[in-house]
């Protein structure tokens, strides 16, 4: 076993100003030119980006109490309705959620112009969002309604949390029908009119740790311009689907829940997000530093485009079983080939943004404002399906 | 040879006259119609490619703006925030001219004006509302 560095030890250069961080785009080309055993000799941290919509997404917030006090049954946020069923003054504005007169797809496709996803981004901007409360009223909390404008700099507490985010890999969504069809994947024109998918490949944070060997409960992360913490394993998470020989999942896999504090969080990066025909919700740029340990995470970063494959799924109910296997390298590329048909393809992660979080993650680190936070617990990792 | 997209609009008094023809017969120009409409008022809106040796072509707008046709470039009604736009890429799976496309291998998102026909379709499709036109708007 070659190099073997501890959290601490890099840590300790991060604050010394010695640590040596590169993006997992460059990290990839120098594996490619000097090999895994150069790389995690010579680097000590590999930063990764993503930025796409991520639906199961929101925020916790305490509104503070009112005089006299209320017991908020019911909560709407620029006439978004929130989730009040916690204590007096506390609810959670899920990014999907639309107003309360959204038209949704009464005339189909919807644009679902504001949603729970817009709140949070106003809220970031630091907008005035308008706020109303019912109470039904008890003896300890008499007030039956309040309505107030809010900022987030005056709300006692505001935490993003996220139940599901940074989907490790993610299907490619055509349509085999002979309609236009509008989904959460974007609008897929009918016979394969075109391929849309949504990862930033070889940037994505958990395809270069495709086995959470460094990834767990207490990760700190670039979340929403600021800085967060991965909580949890995401909803879903399922590590057990099947990879290929660099140990990358061939479908969608790992997730992960993630928390951090809106305050100082940046409207750059969480935007609220308006899908026709399908709903609302909230881009939300995410960003892992993967620490090169050893040898091992210098190969796992070292991974490339041309490694990472994924299924092309009929999202019109034509055909339930995939149509192919196409690669990250192929889809950017412009053009793949499902049953012999050349589809174009049309990216709805932002692969120039996720590349922007991964340099921002990489100055905050060399400049000594961010360092490794050690996981206290990996994530689940049983790859048995 | 010459080629622009342009946005026509005839006043009322116009607008039942048959004037893009002209521009074939005595000017001896060909054009693409990428969109044409006539509103509740009269007034025509038409978006156009017109094609021709520069001559040809500065002669037919010289007919054009003689008759009382206002003639635009496309970027005045069509516009992208380049601060809203996060550079997804979801509107080129619908523009039908590939004024909005992706320039590889950066994955930059580029929207060029001049193969735009304001169709309108990256409005709807746009998740963060970047896209705006307003040809249609009422002057």
């Amino acid at each position: 076993m070659g190099v073997v560095k501890s959290y601490e030890e890099i840590n300790e250069k991060i604050q010394q100003g010695k640590v040596v961080v590169i993006t997992a785009e460059e990290m990839t080309q120098i594996v490619k030119d000097r090999g895994t055993k150069y790389a995690a000799q010579e680097v000590d941290i590999v930063t990764t980006g993503t930025f796409a919509p991520m639906c199961s997404s929101g925020a916790f917030v305490n509104f503070g109490h009112t005089q006299p006090p209320i017991k908020a049954h019911r909560v709407w946020l620029n006439d978004v309705p929130a989730y009040a069923g916690l204590a007096a003054v506390d609810f959670y504005i899920g990014a999907t959620e639309p107003s309360v007169d959204d038209p949704l797809n009464k005339i189909h496709p919807g644009l679902f112009q504001y949603g729970g996803g817009h709140v949070i981004h106003d809220l970031v901007s630091g907008k005035p969002v308008r706020l109303k409360a019912e109470g039904y009223g008890t003896d300890c909390y008499p007030n039956r309604f309040v309505e107030k404008t809010v900022y987030l700099k005056d709300l006692p507490n505001a935490v993003l949390c996220n139940p599901r985010n940074a989907y490790q890999n993610y299907n490619c969504a055509v349509n085999l029908s002979s309609k236009t069809i509008y989904t959460y994947m974007g609008v897929l024109k009918p016979k394969l009119g075109n391929a849309n998918y949504s990862t930033s490949g070889c940037l994505s944070p958990l395809l270069n740790d495709p086995y959470y060997k460094t990834i767990g409960l207490g990760t700190r992360i670039f979340l929403g311009g600021g800085v967060g913490y991965v909580v949890w394993h995401g909803t879903q998470h399922n590590p057990g689907v099947p990879r290929n020989e660099k140990g990358v999942p061939r479908a969608p896999a790992g997730t992960l829940m993630l928390l951090g504090d809106l305050k100082q969080m940046q409207p750059r990066w969480l935007v609220g997000v308006s899908i026709l025909g399908y709903g609302c919700s909230l881009a939300v740029g995410v960003g892992i530093p993967i620490p090169i340990l050893n040898e091992e995470m210098a190969y796992y970063t070292g991974v490339g485009d041309e490694d990472i494959v994924t299924q092309v799924k009929d999202y019109s109910f034509t055909e339930t079983e995939p149509l192919g296997e196409v690669s990250y390298a192929e889809l950017k590329r412009g053009v793949i080939k499902v049953m012999g048909k050349e589809v174009p393809t049309v990216p709805l992660s932002s692969y120039i943004r996720a590349k922007e979080i991964a340099e921002s993650l990489k100055t905050w680190i060399k400049e000594g404002r961010f360092f490794l936070g050690k996981p206290q617990e990996l994530l689940p990792c049983s790859t048995e399906t | 040879m010459y080629a622009k997209v342009l946005v026509l609009r005839f006043p009322p008094e116009i607008v039942d006259k048959p004037i893009i023809t002209n521009l074939v017969r005595s000017y001896n120009l060909t054009f693409n119609i990428l969109k044409a409409q006539i509103f509740p008022r009269k007034e025509g809106l038409m978006v156009l490619e017109l094609r021709g040796n520069k001559l040809d072509y500065d002669r037919g707008i010289e007919y054009l703006k003689r008759i009382g046709v206002r003639i635009e470039p496309i970027d005045q009604s069509i516009k992208r925030d380049d601060e809203a736009c996060f550079q997804c890429g979801a509107c080129t799976a619908v523009c039908p001219t590939g004024a909005l496309y992706i320039k590889r291998p950066e994955m930059e998102v580029i929207f060029d004006s001049e193969r735009c026909s304001g169709c309108e379709w990256c409005v709807k499709v746009c998740p963060a509302h970047a896209m705006t036109v307003t040809l249609s708007e009422a002057e």
